[in-house]
């Protein structure tokens, strides 16, 4: 079922978190791009998944899987939404200035 | 074999879209980055045998986020070269510690091995002679049916508040308000005037404002 060997999905999928958190850190005032970096963040945790499933033969992984695109699916939701009201009140998407929003 | 090399082109195309997502310079080919990103992680998916996941990512990411994400980096005039600043100053930070998480993973991959139990205390084998479709579909209406429902409620929740957020009331629109529609009575828009011979008939002030 599987001819790829575990141990290449591991290392792609861990390339591709360790990429998610620079970019988080590179991009450190532009919340959308953030967000994108945290999409690749569960992407390759997906991929970790997934590639467990397979490797062991368990639908459980993907069952989770699904369940994660989920709630990615619905925080990026929430997330845009929150930014653009941002956006409408303050002109600007600065990270920086996110502290006026509480209280 | 024909699936190493499969895999290795994908892998690398999705790793390289992955660092062009978190580099490029205009959000929107960010956007478009991720897309490729999301698309070639679907084959990967495909790869691993998991065929339903890799279509789910591929309609819903593709089709619905990455859009999203298209949607809003247009819609909102940001001047992205300002949010650029300090691009520069925290690469050395960001690298420092992407390296640390590397070896950190590294370590622990390096000496992993399944466990010989590992088959044993699998939860829900993947049935053989079944399509991935059927195996998956066979899961969650049965043992995860609850936790399949509970998720369907998250995306409502989500769908409900990314509504209520992004709602605003327009003073412009002329909409319909049925509480005031039935409410109001004859008294309130209705008068009989005699109008004179050559005369116009005169509106009362009280009558003027619920006339539209």
């Amino acid at each position: 079922m599987m001819t790829v060997p575990l141990s290449h999905f591991l290392l792609v999928a861990g390339l591709l978190l360790v990429i998610g958190v620079f970019g988080i850190f590179m991009n450190r005032k532009n919340i959308i791009v953030i967000m994108m970096s945290i999409e690749l963040i569960l992407l390759a945790a997906n991929l970790n998944f997934v590639a467990f499933s397979a490797a062991l033969h368990d639908m459980v992984g993907q069952v989770f899987t699904m369940f994660v695109l989920t709630v990615a699916a619905a925080e990026s939701a929430i997330g845009l939404a929150i930014l653009v009201i941002y956006f409408r009140n303050r002109g600007s998407i600065e990270v920086e200035d996110v502290t006026m929003m509480k209280g | 074999m024909i699936a190493n090399i499969v895999f290795d082109i994908v892998a690398l195309i999705l790793l390289v879209s992955a660092v062009m997502v978190v580099t490029s310079r205009n959000p929107v080919h960010a956007v478009l980055f991720l897309i490729v990103a999301f698309l070639n992680a679907a084959v990967l998916f495909l790869l691993a045998g998991a065929e339903f996941l890799a279509f789910i990512l591929a309609i819903v990411y593709v089709g619905a986020v990455a859009v999203l994400f298209m949607f809003v980096v247009m819609m909102l005039d940001v001047d992205f070269s300002a949010l650029r600043q300090g691009f520069q100053r925290y690469a050395p930070i960001g690298a420092l510690v992407a390296l640390a998480l590397f070896g950190e993973l590294a370590l622990v991959f390096a000496a992993f091995q399944l466990s010989p139990g590992a088959a044993a205390s699998r939860l829900y084998p993947a049935p053989q002679h079944v399509t991935n479709t059927v195996a998956l579909g066979e899961l969650i209406y049965t043992h995860y049916l609850v936790l399949f429902q509970l998720s369907g409620i998250i995306l409502l929740v989500a769908m409900i508040g990314a509504i209520v957020l992004t709602h605003r009331e327009r003073k412009r629109a002329k909409r319909q308000d049925l509480l005031a529609q039935h409410a109001r009575t004859p008294a309130q828009t209705l008068s009989m005037v005699r109008a004179g011979l050559g005369q116009g008939a005169e509106i009362p002030d009280e009558k003027k404002e619920t006339i539209r």
